[in-house]
């Protein structure tokens, strides 16, 4: 990376010791790319050995107990340590700010104590693999988290450090996009992505607390045995389930919102057209966001709740269908009669929008009161949290980061390459995971050790599914690291797209502008301004 | 950073990726409301859970809460909204550029806030001795009604969790007075000072709910 004409970002100043007292928010950012894909990288090993166990009904790798401890691990390290702060912490901090023409986040030194919270929370998260690990489940339902004599203190105890890290990320997100947008950049002129990170950071501001004081609550109970949790001292143990989902819900859209804000970016780029629907699609970030609070209690349809409370929290639920498909339909809208180019981000965002349906749509399904007593707690809702989170934010948080990377490090991936491992991809997700649909519909319960023999062979379809996604990562791993050393040198804007963060050298520069930025056009005017992606520059165009 | 700005000195205290000051103390404050805010949904757990179990034990809640100290918690009460006079003293102080007052005002602060320790200190030794503590240790008989243990429970959280929101108070406080004291802030540049105390009126906000909600129950 020796050979960058100018002083970027990445290049000065030097020393291990710049990147670790860095308040740069590039530099942050990359920062916690770099922890956040370790976890990813860990807790999918996790995932693979996992389904390695479920080739047979009968032991294959290890013990009954192991095995609930590597699914609570998996499931804890992927949420907490992982998706959520994956797109806001990793790709916003780096984009936020030039996408809206700022020089940094508004609290700079807070950013990088974010980051050295959230790895303080991994470790001691992690730590409780060393102390005999975990069979809760992500979680930690009462009454059994209170008494199973499984490191549930440290796990916990980190989930309520990381949770610091994610309000300081929202909050500060919050206050750089009221306060520091470039002159000119109204509120519907940002791009969506920035609005999809705002609607991120309110549900992170807003609904974390209530986890911290929920953990918190469980930490007391298991210690000193308070009894708020527990039946026999005049507790209740729902009330967790209530705590608990009140921030848990809200989460998952923390999870998928910034990835809607990235489809946004990537098909109005790629279809090279203006966006449909600007105001429906950003109203509609917000819309899911306030809803978000409303349907925790669809988790806990057979947990005994009132019949009315069920009803209207199913109601709820199908609501939230209505910004979801929104979103859908203009995007759809965007590439009708667009010149549609299938580069790489591109094509995680179609794998997006189909894999995103799928899963929003089985959501449906699990909201009905009557469908849901058959599926819930089986293999289908498995896999359709999976198509949700893998299927939505993992397909976007790609799309982006292939859609970034030459921002980022000014170097250019083999899009060869590139391709193969989305296929990859794409291909085993649909083998692991809509199998699961079938097998949970059929009544596999999740979290079993053991399986009748009638699921024996989707269950093995579903293992080589796993392989061959994991494999994907693995092609993806070598091209993205290869490229930082021999990738092509990329221009300013090698995507032609419209928005501020192209403005810029790639990489940027330490403080992002040469000059003060003020917008000269909205990022989606593609109408008005001409632009062409770099390897389109030369050829002849009717 | 504009020419402007630079002739007007405003520059030491201006980090480079605001405009003006004006920008900078605008975002901290709206920084700091929101992490107030997230601090009201953090008790808000603690006021949700007092709301179920006393919803579910009426009587029993009742019947705890006459062990509580009405006098002790009043005098708390008065001591903590007195300390937020001073802590409002200490920023208009500052805006005026005097210096030794705000310091004077800080101080008070801190004094007042160690009183209201120290008093709870007490509150708390007592109930300690009698064992009215919360879950599988309390063991005082005297309360009637069912698992009133629960009560204390809910007492000990949510005073406790508020003391340790006063302890940080303190610190914080003390660092801004060390800082006002080597001459940090002027008339122009006190945003430090003034975040602390919004912090601060918070802490004694959530007091002034707790003391009716837990010693004045009727």
């Amino acid at each position: 990376m020796s050979d960058i004409t100018h002083d970027s970002y990445l290049s000065s100043p030097k020393g291990i010791k710049s990147w670790l007292l860095t308040v740069d928010h590039k530099r942050i950012g990359i920062m916690y790319f770099v922890a956040i894909m370790f976890f990813f990288a860990l807790a999918g090993l996790l995932a693979v050995i996992l389904r390695t166990e479920l080739l047979s009904p009968d032991r294959v790798l290890m013990d009954a107990d192991t095995y609930n401890q590597f699914f609570t691990l998996h499931g804890a390290i992927m949420i907490f340590l992982f998706i959520i702060p994956s797109i806001p912490a990793a790709l916003g901090n780096f984009v936020l700010p030039l996408m809206i023409g700022a020089k940094d986040v508004a609290f700079p030194r807070l950013n990088l104590a974010s980051w050295y919270i959230y790895v303080a929370g991994a470790l001691i998260a992690v730590f409780s693999i060393l102390q005999g690990g975990v069979d809760t489940g992500w979680t930690f339902y009462t009454p059994y988290s209170t008494g199973t004599n499984t490191a549930v203190i440290s796990m916990t105890t980190g989930v309520f450090i990381l949770g610091f890290s994610s309000i300081f990320t929202g909050l500060n997100f919050i206050v750089t996009i009221h306060k520091l947008r470039a002159p000119g950049m109204t509120w519907f002129k940002m791009p969506l992505m920035v609005w999809g990170l705002y609607a991120t950071a309110v549900i992170q501001v807003l609904a974390t607390p209530v986890l911290g004081i929920t953990v918190a609550l469980l930490i007391v109970e298991r210690l000193m045995g308070i009894g708020i949790f527990d039946p026999a001292m005049g507790g209740d143990p729902v009330l967790y389930q209530h705590f608990f989902w009140f921030y848990s819900h809200p989460a998952v859209y923390i999870m998928i919102l910034p990835g809607m804000g990235i489809i946004s970016e990537l098909i109005a780029t790629f279809s090279h057209r203006r966006i449909f629907g600007y105001k429906a699609i950003a109203y509609s970030s917000l819309g899911i966001a306030l809803m978000s609070f409303l349907v925790w209690g669809h988790h806990m349809f057979t947990s005994g709740q009132s019949e009315l409370a069920a009803m209207l929290f199913s109601f709820i639920t199908f609501f939230v269908g209505i910004p979801s498909g929104i979103k859908i339909f203009n995007w759809l809208t965007t590439m009708y009669k667009g010149q549609i180019s299938f580069k790489t981000p591109m094509l995680y965002a179609i794998s997006f929008l189909v894999l995103f349906t799928v899963g929003g749509l089985t959501g449906i399904f699990l909201g009905a009161l009557s469908v849901d007593i058959h599926l819930h707690d089986t293999y289908f809702v498995v896999a359709h949290f999976h198509y949700v989170m893998m299927g939505g934010t993992v397909m976007a948080l790609l799309g982006g980061i292939h859609y970034w990377w030459p921002k980022m490090f000014g170097r250019m991936y083999s899009e060869l390459w590139a391709r193969v491992a989305c296929a990859f991809v794409f291909v085993g997700f649909n083998m692991t995971f809509f199998t699961q649909f079938v097998m949970g519909s059929q009544g596999m319960p999740r979290r079993y050790y053991q399986y009748g023999e009638q699921f024996a062979r989707m269950h093995g379809f579903s293992s080589i599914g796993a392989y061959v996604l994991g494999f994907g990562f693995l092609i993806m791993f070598v091209y993205l690291i290869a490229s930082l050393f021999k990738g092509r040198r990329v221009g300013a804007n090698p995507w032609g797209s419209l928005t501020m963060e192209w403005e810029t050298a790639s990489p940027p520069i330490a403080h992002n502008f040469d000059t003060d930025k003020v917008l000269e056009h909205g990022p989606y005017d593609y109408d008005r301004i001409e632009v062409t992606p770099e390897d389109e520059k030369g050829k002849v165009t009717a | 950073m504009s020419a402007e700005n630079a002739a007007a000195g405003t520059a030491a205290h201006l980090q480079h990726h605001f405009v003006d000051s004006e920008q900078q103390q605008e975002s901290a404050k709206l920084g700091m409301w929101i992490f107030l805010l997230t601090e009201i949904l953090l008790f808000g757990g603690l006021f949700c859970f007092y709301a179920i179990y006393r919803a579910w034990n009426p009587e029993m809640f009742y019947d705890a809460h006459t062990h509580l100290d009405i006098t002790l918690g009043a005098i708390n009460t008065v001591v903590l909204i007195t300390s937020s006079v001073t802590m409002a003293l200490a920023i208009r102080s500052m805006q005026l550029d005097q210096k030794r007052a705000t310091l004077l005002n800080l101080f008070a602060t801190l004094a007042l806030a160690s009183v209201f320790l120290v008093i709870k200190y007490f509150e708390y030794a007592h109930k300690f001795e009698l064992g009215q503590l919360p879950g599988k240790y309390y063991t005082f008989e005297g309360i009637a009604g069912s698992n009133p243990h629960v009560f204390f429970s809910v007492y000990f959280m949510m005073t406790g969790l508020h003391g340790i929101h006063v302890l940080i108070g303190m610190g914080v406080i003390g660092w801004i007075a060390y800082r006002t004291s080597k001459g940090h802030f002027s008339g122009k540049y006190y945003t430090p000072i003034e975040m602390t105390g919004l912090y601060w009126h918070l802490v004694d906000l959530i007091w002034i709910f707790l003391f009716p909600l837990l010693y004045l129950i009727s």
